[in-house]
């Protein structure tokens, strides 16, 4: 695949204007915030007092210890609800399994923080479901009782990263693994324990460690449930209350940090070293079997059950914005289109923001990430891998963690001719959502360069097209459905950032969705139209999904000419 | 390996469907015990569904298998001991080479001594004792055969199946992993049912073979039997080139002739039964071909023609003849210097009438 033609000074400026962009916009932030983290705030010098004090500190090890139980309770929780359901769906013939699959990725198209509140109100302790519970049968059950509360929001949004990379395993392990082991004479649980469970390990690994790092590094859910004692709103507060100068928030940025490149490093393991591809012609998959009349009752009760308690939030959020006064009561008191009006007549400026900070990172992002792609797989630049993990390292850092960096960085940079810090400016929080989004989008756009053929480009060139011309009129074209796919992606993902943006938006007239819906949030009043400005969000989000979906599906099936050329250059090798 | 006592295997009316469609229809075979068995037909015959019937896999089918005295019919395969090599071997990627090998043995709740002793054993049958801690995925292709291998004969199965073992491998590998596997059956002594599309290979390594298309059994025999005595077109065509002539059978008091529809007579010699269709059979290097007008002998066939096509195939040239109408393909061996005719050429095409054969149809 690379390609020995020599370096070219119209790719290589491109190349150092890549680097130079990384590295001032995340290498320097995150390494401004390592350092600071290590600095003496007297003197400057290096030290490790400050990791010192904040072990010392007892909220801090109890925000430290509350962060890891949080995190690992929500990957078991999601496991329990994941793992059956994966099961399910891979090991019987049932229409549910379809419906399993589809439904399971609803939760990903709304951030946790969103449904926070509206969880409170259907199962908190005066919640629909306990106010039943009471009624019926005399008890109240604490789900959403201070990290309880947290652990649930968490694990219902972020399951389907467990379920899928599992169903995926499960679904890639090939039936001859399992009826080699039958005949040898395995069977039932044994065969189960020591051929299927070791082999679907690895994605569930991966998904499992997703998940411990979305819930580590979530910042909006736990202040919306006023659970401050956990690492990312410590952070966020200490920053926010005490000031850019402590250096607390620099301490726990940097825990943060090493916790999320930890559960990288292991879903990275998980896979490594292992070939599961098989060349069996057919019968892929583990075998299927059909269920019996009783046990397909029992299978869809629980996955009833269980889509009831991932619709919730969506729901619940739903009810709230139509709703009047839903307090101390199963169902709102009656229901108005009042909250959506307020939020149309004094509110549409978070959407506009979005819209526009959204569609500009994104835009950003679809820009470098074909840039890089370009860069690493078609030019003999050296070095130019160091592009491609840079942007990828993004991954490990937390938006709480990146905002902080942007504002210690840019606080003394003046924007000229005004009076405003670089760091406040609207425009630092586009660049920090490219940032954020920036690995996502690069791996579409990388795997929409590798469909196309590089003796395409040879062609161009042969018959006279420069490297620029032939990028823009042959390579970047067929590309566009994958950049297409990548900037939706971006821009839904972007347009309900809340973390990096908490740190980083400086006035209302500024903030996007995210902040509005959090702001409104926070005070009883405000929850209607936050709830509608949510259902806003969520249509956005949903919308955008749909659409890259659809714009993947498209461009694959146009593929089929780039894959005649493709297969013409397989046969060729 | 312990030389246990070989068993045989019969089918009794085996039928098998996939929903609606009949995949194997009413197969009646019987294995001798030690015997070296392969099923042979293209692909979508059966040949692999008949295979992965006997190991209990694949939906519920009509019928008996016996493997020995027992019909296993509706056994799980877990309880039959037969012992299978798949075609991608399906070697369990998250064990080494020993875990794979000594699986079997601990499904069957042996002491560990006894576990390891014999999956070292079996592991020096193949060669492989030195790999024991490998990772299946650090193999080449034939060593992970020779795991696959290890790992089913380890547990001495009462009958050894072997689903395309040698078609992932390169031609050269080939014919040494089919020499290999030869002799080690011969050492054990075990029942071996091996299921293969390509003709060659059934021939270089069975004792006898099935022929299967279309879900039904074609023919049983040894290799030379069903080459020489093809029951109908299909195991003529499948085993090897045949010149398949039209005609009918006739016959007075003293001789039996065939009659092509172009116009050929071949005498008879053997009883054959008067047909009004019948298909006349022989092989293209059955055929000689010289120059026109040669005196010829009486017991001897002989037909004029024109050279149609020829393709040169390095050890012979094939023509086809056009002999009245009807096409007639003949290999003449090439050796350097000897005369090969070209197209449009008016040759003599003679056949001994014993290598004609029959087929009803």
């Amino acid at each position: 695949m690379s390609l020995t033609s020599r370096p070219h000074w119209g790719p290589t400026s491109i190349a150092v204007l890549l680097a130079v962009f990384l590295i001032v916009f995340l290498a320097v932030p995150v390494l401004k915030v390592v350092f600071v983290a290590f600095q003496d705030p007297g003197t400057g010098g290096f030290t490790l007092v400050n990791f010192q004090d904040f072990f010392n500190t007892a909220l801090f090890r109890e925000s430290f210890w509350n962060s890891l139980y949080v995190a690992g309770m929500s990957v078991m929780l999601a496991s329990i609800i994941a793992v059956p359901l994966a099961y399910f769906t891979t090991r019987f013939n049932f229409g549910g399994a379809m419906l399993i699959q589809t439904l399971g990725v609803v939760p990903l198209i709304m951030p946790p923080f969103v449904g926070a509140v509206a969880m409170q109100l259907l199962f908190g302790s005066n919640g629909s479901v306990n106010l039943l519970l009471d009624e019926h049968f005399g008890f109240t059950v604490p789900f959403m009782e201070g990290l309880n509360g947290v652990i649930l929001v968490e694990s219902i949004h972020y399951f389907p990263f467990i379920l899928t990379n599992l169903s995926a395993s499960l679904a890639n392990i090939d039936r001859s693994l399992e009826e080699s082991a039958q005949n040898l004479g395995s069977s039932g649980m044994r065969l189960f324990r020591r051929i299927v469970f070791p082999l679907a390990m690895p994605g569930f690994v991966a998904g499992a460690s997703l998940v411990f790092l979305k819930v580590f590094d979530d910042l909006g859910t736990p202040l919306l449930l006023n659970v401050n004692k956990m690492l990312a709103p410590q952070a966020y507060l200490r920053i926010s209350s005490i000031g850019i100068t402590d250096p607390m928030g620099y301490v726990i940025s940097v825990m943060l940090v090493l916790f999320s490149m930890f559960s990288l490093w292991v879903s990275f393991l998980a896979f490594r070293g292992r070939e599961y591809a098989s060349v069996q012609k057919g019968g892929g998959g583990l075998l299927k079997r059909d269920l019996g009349t009783w046990e397909k009752l029992a299978a869809y009760a629980v996955i009833v059950l269980i889509l009831a308690l991932v619709l919730a939030p969506h729901l619940g959020l739903l009810l709230l914005s139509f709703g009047t006064v839903w307090s101390f009561a199963v169902l709102p008191d009656a229901y108005t289109l009042e909250h959506y009006l307020r939020v149309f007549h004094t509110s549409s400026q978070y959407v506009t923001n979005t819209l526009i900070y959204a569609g500009l990172a994104a835009g950003i992002d679809i820009v470098l990430g074909t840039a890089i792609a370009y860069v690493v797989w078609r030019t003999g630049i050296p070095g130019r891998k160091w592009l491609d993990y840079t942007a990828t390292a993004a991954l490990a850092v937390p938006g709480v963690v990146l905002g902080i960096g942007y504002l210690r960085t840019f606080y003394g940079v003046q924007l000229p001719f005004s009076e405003q810090p670089l760091a406040t400016w609207w425009v630092i929080l586009v660049i920090a959502l490219a940032i954020r989004r920036l690995p996502y989008a690069l791996r579409a756009c990388v795997a929409a360069l590798q469909q196309v053929s590089v003796t395409l480009e040879e062609a161009a060139e042969n018959i006279g097209a420069t490297k620029s011309r032939t990028v823009r009129r042959i390579v970047v074209p067929l590309m566009s459905g994958g950049i297409l796919a990548g900037f939706v992606t971006s821009f839904a993902t972007a347009s309900v950032e809340l973390s990096a943006t908490l740190m980083l938006v400086a006035q209302q007239s500024d903030a996007p969705l995210s902040y509005g819906i959090y702001v409104f949030m926070q005070s009883a009043a405000g929850r209607g139209p936050g709830a509608a400005l949510g259902i806003i969000a969520v249509i956005i989000v949903g919308l955008g999904t749909y659409v890259s979906h659809r714009v993947i599906e498209r461009s694959r099936r146009l593929r089929t000419a780039d894959r005649v050329v493709a297969e013409a250059t397989a046969k060729l090798e | 390996m312990s030389d246990n006592k070989s068993v045989n295997v019969r089918l009794r009316r085996v039928g098998l469907a996939f929903g609606d469609h009949a995949v194997l229809r009413n197969i009646d075979l019987d294995i001798e015990p030690g015997e070296f068995f392969a099923f042979l037909g293209p692909s979508g015959s059966g040949k692999s569904t008949l295979l992965r019937l006997i190991a209990g896999f694949g939906p519920m089918p009509t019928g008996q298998v016996f493997i020995g005295e027992e019909n296993v019919a509706q056994l799980p395969p877990w309880r039959r001991n037969v012992g299978m090599v798949f075609q991608n071997y399906a070697l369990w990627p998250h064990m080494t080479v020993f875990r794979n090998v000594a699986f079997g043995l601990e499904e069957r709740r042996l002491p560990a001594s006894e576990v390891r002793e014999r999956t070292d054993a079996a592991l020096e049958v193949v060669g492989l004792r030195e790999l024991a801690d490998r990772r299946p995925s650090q193999l080449s292709g034939g060593q992970q055969q020779r795991v696959a291998l290890a790992r089913t004969i380890v547990i001495e199965p009462r009958v050894l199946l072997l689903d395309e073992p040698l078609s992932n491998l390169d031609a050269n590998l080939r014919i040494h992993m089919r020499r290999e596997i030869r002799e080690l059956q011969r050492r054990l002594g075990i029942t071996t049912i091996f299921v293969t599309h390509d003709q060659d290979e059934a021939n270089t390594i069975a004792d006898r073979m099935a022929v299967l298309n279309d879900g039904i059994l074609q023919q049983v025999g040894s290799p030379m039997s069903l080459y020489d005595n093809p029951a109908n077109r299909f195991v003529a065509n499948f085993l090897g080139t045949a010149n398949l002539l039209d005609g009918k059978v006739e016959r007075d008091e003293a001789q039996a002739t065939f009659r092509a529809g172009c116009g050929l007579q071949i005498p008879l010699q053997h009883d054959a039964k008067a047909a009004s269709h019948a298909t006349a059979m022989f092989r293209p290097h059955h055929v000689s071909i010289a120059d026109p007008g040669q005196e010829s002998r009486p017991d001897i066939v002989s037909f004029e023609g024109r050279v149609r096509h020829r393709e040169f195939l390095g050890n012979l040239f094939r023509y086809a003849i056009d002999c009245g109408g009807q096409d007639i393909l003949v290999d003449d061996g090439h050796q350097v210097g000897r005369r090969s005719y070209e197209i449009d050429d008016a040759v003599s095409v003679t056949l001994d009438p014993v290598q004609v054969r029959i087929l009803s149809n």
